[in-house]
């Protein structure tokens, strides 16, 4: 267990290690400069930008900067946000997409697998119609649409919550929410799926078949099985909620980590978008280190494989 | 009968709940209602300040709310923020042709940490906008100062010849290039503003452009607000400064700056009562606000202009000129797009139909300024028959080049379609990110491209200067010796009255060539509370902050 | 759908019993008519519109609904029922030709690395961590502007190409780039799906019972393991389908996708969604058929689920 944790941290740095270079290589093949701006500026003050972030260097020496800051931890300027080093800016707007990436898991949890198992354990019937519309709905619904009708039914015309901004204990409540609904489609979807395809296999029949009941079958030995599809999804997906979704934040005016994603990838803001991308990695690697770890309890027929 | 019995007192405490969480959380006052109480104004500010550095700033957002916090030699009037009233100079004296003033501070000018402000403040600022080693994207607004833009370019390294003397504590006397009418008018951008020595030093040197001066606690500034806190892309709040000059005119206790992109999130907060005032208005809800909300809709003329750029030196895949090097094609272009309809059914607001290039000429003294542009698909016709494609016979197709927006592309799409229909010219549109966008520009890699200008001060020289030969923001590759020559008088002229002549000879000359399509002129849609007072408009985005009040509604 | 017969000895083969089975679920049938029919309508019904996907009418801008325009008209006075045809041939090649880039690199992709494992799974998959550890959306921007600009200059240098070709191969090459860069971010989560499947099924006692008969690996992947991992995969793949369509209208959004005036129904849903208030029909009508669609193609997947599935509930 512990040589597998340790072999797969050690993979997981050659995997950041990778999205830094690739992000950095994308990023200087685009055209865009970080220094443009609508007016433009004399050539002299082009070059004494490009001298004071070192953009004067060759490539290699730039990566080399870029990438040793990282590793040092000793994290470098952001190009258009000034004054203000990507560390920092990660480490501002984290908490705040954990504080709706979090609650909005946890709402899809809560929606999607009761949701998915019904319909999975009423096949073809008025519920698993109804479960597979909703949850149909729900994922054919892009964030741009639900976000300003959550807004404006709660907001607006309920006046429960805020409409936007992150000034009260609950001003997560309308993101998550958001969120939160779009990815409990999601998960019943994949519930459902599992759920019944476990149900159809041979391990469930000598089950039933030996006489045990019902919710034993389906508690007890299909549960475990049915997740799996379920898990793998979940993990990527997880760090997609907890690193913010640029739409959502954009809607309610949310301070969190998503725009910045977008915007450093559209600014050419070098520094930024390889953090931004190297911490979005990281969490990744972390939680499929996690889906594989709780696959081989929930499968002992899957081992850990490194 | 048990379970029914459960079931209704389930259902009746979930729909008491549901009943009274909604009569609890929709009877809660509104955040701009408090803070009116509180007499603290919340402003929507478009996208989040990059720096409050005020000689690495570039944006509109960061012009607000870097002139609440700091403030020029001159400041915006109360009733009039074009106009230039006492800053942090309380007068000033020119020579006859405008070309050396003497500008006399405040006495009792301090920062907010309470040291006083003095003439070797503003040299010290001078002399960091112009260091060439900190690289400012604006440090060409002080070119009008003598050898400044030398000193900028590296060309000479003693600051003692650029013409910026501080005679003593008080006293600063500027020497400048040519004559300057407007210079009072120029020192209220934010490049001008001082920038406290003693602060920048403690955390870095004066050239660094990444150190921790701008932050909550460290930041030091003169004008009517100091930094109270900044939530990054959350708010920035500032409250009164107690030092300043002026202190007791000022009528806020404080002022939040909402960082808000989107013009629809901004609209739905304004809604919800949580601003006071908002930055924009989306085009969808225009008329409506327009039409039925009289008290908080407000509709100001701004000091822009939106046109078309186009490139003269484009070429075709065959290398050979692209018909739009023609003059009589652009012509034909330019009277082909019906400006009063993009105005009346996409902008709907009241923007004003670009006559001529410089917008709103009377409004800076530019009086009897060329405005030949209008909509004549006839005419447009018959000269591009001249230049030789009658009904846009054998014109090669080419694209308009927008940066991603909404706006930008449904007017790209409407003269996309007038083209079409009067010239019956095959024109496609592609856009593009901004950088990218911006990038295509610069390398003259488009046929016709979007664009907008917005004047930086109150003088035709803010639009006209920049089709100069060369100059960084021509970029459509025109060049004309006649056009060159006259804005060069009028940097030279005196005169009032000549000047403006050479900028009308000018500006006719840029009509007749037409490397740009001008299309309208700006008015600036917002929303504010009918309890914000003493706002008044401007051109050029100018807020005379300290004589902003909040009065209550009475019911 | 009439998959090729196998060559078995009993005279119903599984995939025979999979067109029957699938014959008898009204819901997939009625799914998939109603794709076909959309299909059809998408690909001739624009023609014979009266007015054409970029034709403004400014003085009859945002009308609701009406005799002239059965869907109302957007904000340049643009018929909606014209530019929803227009939209619905974009999204339906934009969904079905990046959902088949997505299936079969991870099909294969997935499937040799689960079924062989060991050095090369390890190897396989840290390649799909590495782009999967990209953000998304990120990814696929970047993708765009940076593949999408050379490309493009490529295009433009390369000469012996008349204007008009330029452009054409110009537009040619925006829609194909974001094919390519679509799906090279789907196909990702379909390799770990069939991975992990392959990988459960691999151990489970019929595998190793027909291995153990002597059964060869072609046989055990074509009769064994690919019937059992076509389940996961068509779901996955319904997923897929609005996954790309959701993805498009994002990209839109941050003005990536279709370049206008062209449009699809991820433009229209993303622009109707600003007016939801003022003009709530623009979202309304391309939201309908982007929902129906979407709805048709789970049908049909479930459909093929329970199909294909050999042990699925009779």
């Amino acid at each position: 267990m512990l040589n597998f944790i340790i072999s797969r941290t050690l993979q997981g740095l050659a995997v950041i290690l990778a999205v830094l270079v690739i992000t950095f290589g994308l990023l200087k093949l685009s055209p865009s400069s970080p220094f443009n701006g609508e007016r433009n500026v004399t050539p002299e003050v082009r070059a004494a930008q490009n001298a004071y972030y070192g953009l004067d260097k060759p490539w290699p020496v730039q990566l080399w900067r870029h990438v040793s800051g990282f590793a040092t931890f000793n994290y470098p300027p952001s190009y258009k946000l000034k004054g203000r080093n990507v560390g920092e800016i990660i480490a501002q707007a984290f908490p705040v997409s954990v504080a709706i990436g979090v609650p909005a898991l946890l709402i899809a949890l809560a929606l999607g697998i009761p949701f998915g198992a019904m319909a999975a354990l009423k096949p073809n019937t008025l519920e698993d119609r109804t479960a597979t519309i909703a949850s149909t709905l729900g994922i054919c619904m892009p964030s741009l649409v639900l976000g300003p009708l959550v807004a404006l039914i709660f907001g607006l015309k309920l006046k429960w919550f805020n409409v936007s901004g992150w000034f009260d204990a609950d001003d997560w409540v309308l993101p998550a929410m958001t969120l939160g609904l779009i990815y409990s489609a999601y998960v019943a979807r994949l519930m459902r799926g599992g759920l019944r395809e476990t149900l159809a296999q041979d391990f469930i029949r000598t089950a039933r078949a030996k006489g045990a009941s019902e919710p034993a079958v389906v508690f007890c030995h299909a549960l475990k099985l049915a997740c799996l599809p379920l898990l793998n999804f979940l993990g990527p997906a997880a760090a997609g909620l907890l690193t913010g979704s640029f739409v959502v934040e954009n809607v309610f005016q949310v301070p969190g980590l998503g725009q910045h994603f977008v915007s450093s990838a559209t600014n050419g803001d070098h520094p930024l978008a390889m953090g931004t991308a190297a911490f979005y990695a990281m969490l990744i690697v972390a939680f499929n280190l996690l889906v594989d770890i709780v696959q081989a309890m929930l499968n002992p027929r899957i081992g850990l494989k490194t | 009968m048990k379970i029914w019995l459960v079931r209704i007192t389930f259902l009746a405490l979930f729909i008491a709940g549901v009943v009274w969480f909604d009569h609890v959380r929709s009877s809660r006052p509104s955040r701009a209602e408090l803070a009116t109480r509180d007499n603290i104004l919340l402003l929507g500010n478009g996208t989040e300040v990059e720096t409050l550095d005020a000689h690495l700033a570039t944006g509109v957002p960061e012009h607000l709310v870097l002139s609440a916090l700091f403030e020029g030699l001159a400041a915006p009037l109360p009733e009039n923020p074009d106009g230039d009233g006492p800053g942090a100079a309380a007068s000033w004296e020119h020579s006859a042709d405008y070309s050396q003033w003497t500008f006399h501070l405040q006495p009792n000018g301090r920062w907010s940490d309470g040291k006083p402000l003095m003439a070797r403040d503003f040299i010290y600022s001078f002399r960091r906008i112009l260091s060439p080693k900190i690289a400012s994207e604006y440090a060409s607004m002080l070119y009008p100062l003598k050898h400044a833009q030398e000193f900028n370019e590296a060309k000479i390294t003693d600051f003692a010849e650029v013409g910026a003397k501080a005679v003593d504590d008080l006293t600063l006397k500027l020497t400048l290039v040519g004559p300057t009418p407007y210079l009072p008018g120029m020192t209220k951008h934010y490049a001008w503003f001082p920038v406290p020595q003693h602060v920048i030093e403690r955390f870095g040197e004066m050239t660094e452009r990444d150190t921790k001066w701008t932050r909550t606690g460290n930041l030091v500034s003169n004008g009517p607000f100091r930094l109270k806190e900044w939530h990054f892309f959350h708010s920035i709040t500032l409250e009164r400064n107690p030092y300043y000059w002026d202190a007791k005119s000022v009528r806020l206790n404080g002022i939040v700056f909402f960082p808000i992109q989107s013009d629809n999130t901004e609209e739905r907060a304004f809604r919800d009562g949580q601003l006071h005032a908002t930055m924009s208005l989306p085009l969808p809800a225009l008329p409506r606000y327009r039409n039925e909300r009289p008290d908080v809709y407000h509709e100001d003329p701004n000091l822009g202009v939106y046109f078309y750029r186009v490139n003269v030196t484009s070429k075709q895949a065959d290398g050979k000129p692209h018909p739009v090097s023609d003059k009589r094609v652009r012509r034909a272009l330019a009277l082909a797009i019906d400006r009063e309809s993009i105005i009346r059914n996409i902008m709907r607001a009241g923007q004003k139909p670009a006559l001529g290039f410089t917008p709103y000429p009377d409004s800076i003294g530019y009086k009897d300024a060329p405005g030949p542009m209008r909509f004549d698909p006839v005419e447009a016709r018959r000269i591009l028959a001249e230049a030789g494609y009658p009904d846009g016979k054998d014109f090669s197709a080419f694209e308009i080049l927008i940066n991603t927006n909404e706006a930008h592309r449904t007017i790209a799409e409407a003269i996309q379609e007038m083209w079409k229909k009067h010239l019956n010219i095959p024109v496609s549109i592609r856009n593009q990110d901004w950088g990218v966008y911006l990038d295509s520009q610069r390398r003259l890699d488009y046929t016709v491209s979007r664009a907008a200008w917005n004047g930086d001060y109150l003088d035709p020289s803010t639009f006209l200067n920049m089709f100069r030969t060369g100059d960084g923001n021509n970029e459509t590759g025109w060049s004309n010796a006649r056009y060159d020559e006259l804005i060069k008088l009028a940097t030279l002229e005196g005169d009032p009255e000549k000047r403006m002549a050479h900028f009308r000879e000018a500006e006719t000359i840029l009509l007749d060539e037409l490397p740009i399509l001008p299309i309208y002129w700006y008015v600036r849609s917002t929303l504010r509370r009918p309890e914000v007072k003493g706002w008044k408009p401007s051109v050029i985005e100018m807020r005379c902050y300290k004589a902003i009040s909040l009065e209550p509604a009475t019911r | 759908m009439n998959p090729p017969a196998n060559n078995s000895r009993i005279s119903e083969s599984p995939w025979q019993a999979a067109w029957r089975r699938l014959r008898r679920n009204r819901f997939a049938i009625g799914g998939a008519t109603f794709i076909v029919v959309l299909m059809l309508v998408c690909w001739i019904a624009p023609g014979y519109s009266a007015y054409g996907q970029s034709q403004q009418d400014l003085n009859l801008q945002a009308s609701p609904p009406s005799a002239a325009h059965w869907m109302g008209t957007d904000s340049l006075g643009r018929d909606i029922a014209t530019r929803v045809l227009y939209g619905g041939r974009m999204s339906l090649l934009i969904g079905l030709a990046a959902t088949a880039v997505a299936l079969i690199i991870g099909v294969i992709f997935g499937g040799i690395s689960g079924w062989i494992g060991g050095r090369l799974d390890a190897f396989l998959m840290r390649i799909v961590d590495v782009l999967y550890a990209f953000p998304f959306v990120v990814f696929v921007i970047l993708l765009n502007v940076a593949v999408g600009e050379v490309v493009k200059n490529w295009i433009a240098t390369s000469s012996g190409l008349s204007v008009k070709a330029a452009n054409e191969w110009r537009s040619q090459a925006e829609l194909l780039i974001l094919f390519v860069a679509i799906g090279a971010v789907e196909w990702l989560t379909m390799a770990r799906v069939v991975r992990g499947q392959v990988l459960a099924l691999k151990k489970l006692e019929f595998i190793t019972a027909a291995r153990s008969c002597g059964a060869r690996t072609p046989m055990i992947l074509s009769r064994h393991l690919l019937p059992n991992v076509l389940g996961p995969v068509i779901i996955y793949a319904s997923l897929t389908v609005p996954g790309v369509m959701l993805l498009e209208a994002t990209l839109s959004f941050l003005g990536l996708g279709i370049q206008p005036p062209a449009a699809s129904w991820g433009t229209l849903i993303a622009d109707g969604a600003k007016e939801i208030e003022s003009s709530p029909w623009m979202l309304i009508f391309p939201g309908t058929f982007f929902t129906c669609t979407l709805l048709a193609l789970n049908f049909l997947g479930d459909g093929l689920r329970d199909a294909l599935d050999p042990k699925s509930l009779q």
